[in-house]
């Protein structure tokens, strides 16, 4: 951070339309691989009649459309309306779910950052803190998620948070972990001569918190939050399955999950729904990064 | 380039954003928390006479209602309460929370994060068993609705034949009616034939991963009628399956039934506020069953995956559950209630029999007489015949 250069902004843009065009293509190449594998295992089950060449025994998954629907039969199942009776097809219900699951999700991030950040001062403020809290902290992640939710379920509903709240508590669970740890690391990372130069002004600690501790710990912080973020959507569904919350994909996926074999490509859609969103929280944070160090030069990644 | 001020107010702008965003998204839905508005309606009570008609209520009570599973059929009559106005005739306001994969509603209900639960006779007198309070105040369900389906060519006619045979269960205490039939049969579960955990969908019967399926009747069963047969490209069909109904074998276990939380029975206002619960819900379940179109609609309205087949189809199978309630509905049947306890106790769910406090008929009673001349038995009901589509829908 301290050799921060500028970079000359023509050749920066071109880079970036042929970065977004390389990113693009590979992005296509990788599901195209996907589609490929899918199809060409079901053409291979259904060549061999489901088990491997020369042998009665099976394949590890039947290869049939009740199994392994077509891609394209999922696809097309994506613009299908949800029931009869509905007006929205699959894919515009799923988006709106994965909203709903976003806007939890969102609110967990945000709890989660903001305790993350605090622990990570704290520990910095104080080594016996760090020292006392750092194994706490590893050892918050190591207790299943699942079987933490109900717990914080049951405890929310008798308490007056509601049922999303109480999806977002489950998703903090997940997002302060990767924030206060590489956050501690960030805030140590400023050279000992940038610290000396600081306190030569008589800088207080909160001045150096702010003006270097911080913008020094930035290429720390943006991976963990982008971490944060994806961990964010993970811990939100599985706090709506254990809840049964409506309205969210993961309500979406547990329902398409139990009329599995009457409809499996709406649990396939719904599954890509998911991912899908992981993607874009992901994607959402790397452009905030983008903006905020736009004419800053190398942020150190 | 030098100037770090920019970037980092730049960073506070988008945490604050993000904060009033979140605050945003949440404030909007706090809103549901109930107050405990135990005013006693007993004047509204004393004039209510017939059908039920309470006008010009006092107050209104808040209640909420757990349910075991997602809104479906199963729990039609108290959509279709709410969506017709019956709670609201009498001076209650009903909020139906529904279930999820870790909510127990008897754990709900003494917790007091409800005020009424559904759940099944015995997973509700296990969690009595463990100290929860609470009463069996309404017998909803008549019947069993859990049946072991097997492909025809599997040869499973009877429990006798699930000799060498892999029988799927859910287990979590459904596996308790198949366990008695098979051991009245003389099987043995560790030696004669082998139990496979199954999932909530019926997929493992039709990949022949287990021989016989646990099915509910307005359920999974429904499901496989739903299903396209690989091999002939039609839908799967009745006449391919077989089917054991524990009814008839005689180790059916009582299932949907309304639990009240025994450590209120006997205030005044809560008792009070029960007997008009079980009246409105019973008058919704009349209406469903005189109003079964219309009562799926309500259904429908309370779930976007909803299939309407699917739902009619549940609906006529839940209205057989219930009709003909030879007592009334709500009332409990004796014979099936030792029954229940005779299984439970012989498959080791409960150490003992439960005292005569884990159910009571008389707010039921009370409120089939607040019920006036409607027909709560059902006698002239009869079922109609749903035909499944693909999927459900």
């Amino acid at each position: 951070m301290t050799s921060a250069t500028v970079q000359p902004t023509a050749p920066a843009g071109q880079s970036a339309v042929l970065r977004g065009v390389k990113q693009g293509a590979s992005i296509l190449l990788a599901v195209a691989t996907l589609v490929g594998l899918w199809e060409g295992y079901k053409a291979f089950g259904s060549w061999s009649g489901g088990t491997w060449p020369g042998t009665t025994r099976d394949l590890p998954v039947p290869s049939d459309n009740l199994n392994m629907p077509h891609s394209y039969d999922i696809v097309k199942q994506l613009f299908e309306p949800v029931t009869r009776r509905a007006d929205d097809t699959l894919l515009v219900f799923l988006f709106k779910s994965a909203w709903f699951t976003f806007k939890e999700a969102l609110l967990g991030f945000v709890i989660g950052t903001v305790i993350g950040l605090g622990l990570a001062v704290a520990m910095l403020r104080s080594n016996w803190l760090e020292r006392g809290l750092v194994p706490w902290i590893n050892v918050s992640q190591t207790i299943p998620l699942i079987a933490l939710a109900p717990l914080v379920v049951t405890w929310g509903k008798s308490t007056f948070l509601s049922e999303t709240q109480s999806v977002a508590i489950i998703a903090a669970y997940l997002t302060f972990f990767p924030v206060a740890v590489n956050g501690l690391a960030g805030l140590k990372s400023p050279d000992s001569e940038a610290l000396e130069l600081m306190r030569s002004y008589a800088s207080p600690w909160s001045k150096t918190l702010f003006k270097l501790r911080f913008p020094a710990a930035r290429p720390y912080l943006f991976p963990a939050f982008r971490l944060a973020a994806a961990l964010s959507i993970v811990g939100t569904i599985v706090g709506e399955i254990s809840a049964g919350v409506q309205g969210g994909i993961g309500r979406v996926v547990l329902d398409y999950a139990g009329k599995y074999s009457t409809g499996p490509e709406r649990l396939y859609g719904s599954i890509l729904a998911a991912a899908a969103l992981g993607l874009f929280v992901f994607g959402l944070i790397t452009l905030v990064e983008r903006v905020l160090t736009r004419g800053q030069g190398v942020s150190g990644t | 380039m030098f100037n770090k001020t920019k970037p980092r107010w730049r960073l506070f702008g988008v945490l604050v954003a993000l904060v009033l965003a979140a605050a945003a998204c949440s404030s909007s839905e706090v809103d549901d928390a109930v107050g405990d508005a135990a005013d006693t309606v007993a004047g509204d009570l004393a004039d209510g006479t017939g059908d039920g008609a309470m006008a010009d209520c006092e107050s209104t009570d808040d209640v909420t209602l757990q349910l075991q599973w997602f809104a479906q059929s199963q729990f039609a009559g108290y959509y279709a309460a709410v969506a017709e106005g019956i709670y609201d005739k009498y001076c209650l306001n009903v909020t139906i929370a529904e279930g999820g994969v870790d909510i127990v509603p008897q754990q709900q209900l003494g917790s007091g994060a409800a005020d009424y639960a559904i759940s099944w006779v015995p997973k509700a007198l296990g969690s009595r068993a463990e100290g929860i309070d609470i009463v069996n105040v309404a017998q909803i369900f008549q019947r069993s609705g859990t049946l072991q389906v097997s492909f025809k060519e599997s040869g499973i006619n009877s429990p006798a034949d699930f000799a060498g045979k892999n029988i799927g269960s859910w287990g979590f205490g459904n596996e308790f009616e198949l366990l008695a039939g098979a051991h009245k049969a003389g099987l043995d579960e560790n030696t004669d034939f082998t139990i496979v955990g199954q999932n909530f969908d019926m997929l493992a019967l039709i990949n022949g991963e287990i021989d016989a399926a646990q099915a509910m009747t307005y359920n999974e069963y429904a499901q496989v009628l739903e299903t396209i047969n690989p091999e002939t490209g039609e839908l799967f069909t009745a006449d391919d399956l077989t089917v054991i109904d524990w009814n008839e074998e005689g180790t059916a276990m009582l299932q949907d039934a309304i639990w009240a939380d025994g450590t209120k029975l006997g205030d005044a206002a809560y008792d009070d506020q029960t007997t008009r619960f079980i009246a409105a819900s019973m008058e919704g379940w009349i209406w469903c069953r005189d109003n079964a179109d219309a009562c799926v609609n309500h259904v429908l309205d309370a779930g976007s995956t909803l299939g309407a087949t699917h739902q009619t189809w549940q609906l006529n199978e839940i209205n057989k559950l219930i009709w003909p309630s030879a007592g009334g509905i709500g009332i409990m049947d004796q014979g099936l209630w030792d029954q229940t306890i005779e299984v439970a106790t012989s498959e080791g769910v409960l150490a003992e029999a439960p005292d005569d406090g884990a159910f009571t008929t008389k707010y039921a009673a009370e409120a089939i007489d607040m019920l006036g001349d409607m027909d709560t038995t059902g006698d002239s009901w009869s079922p109609t015949t749903v035909v499944l589509t693909e999927g459900g829908e």
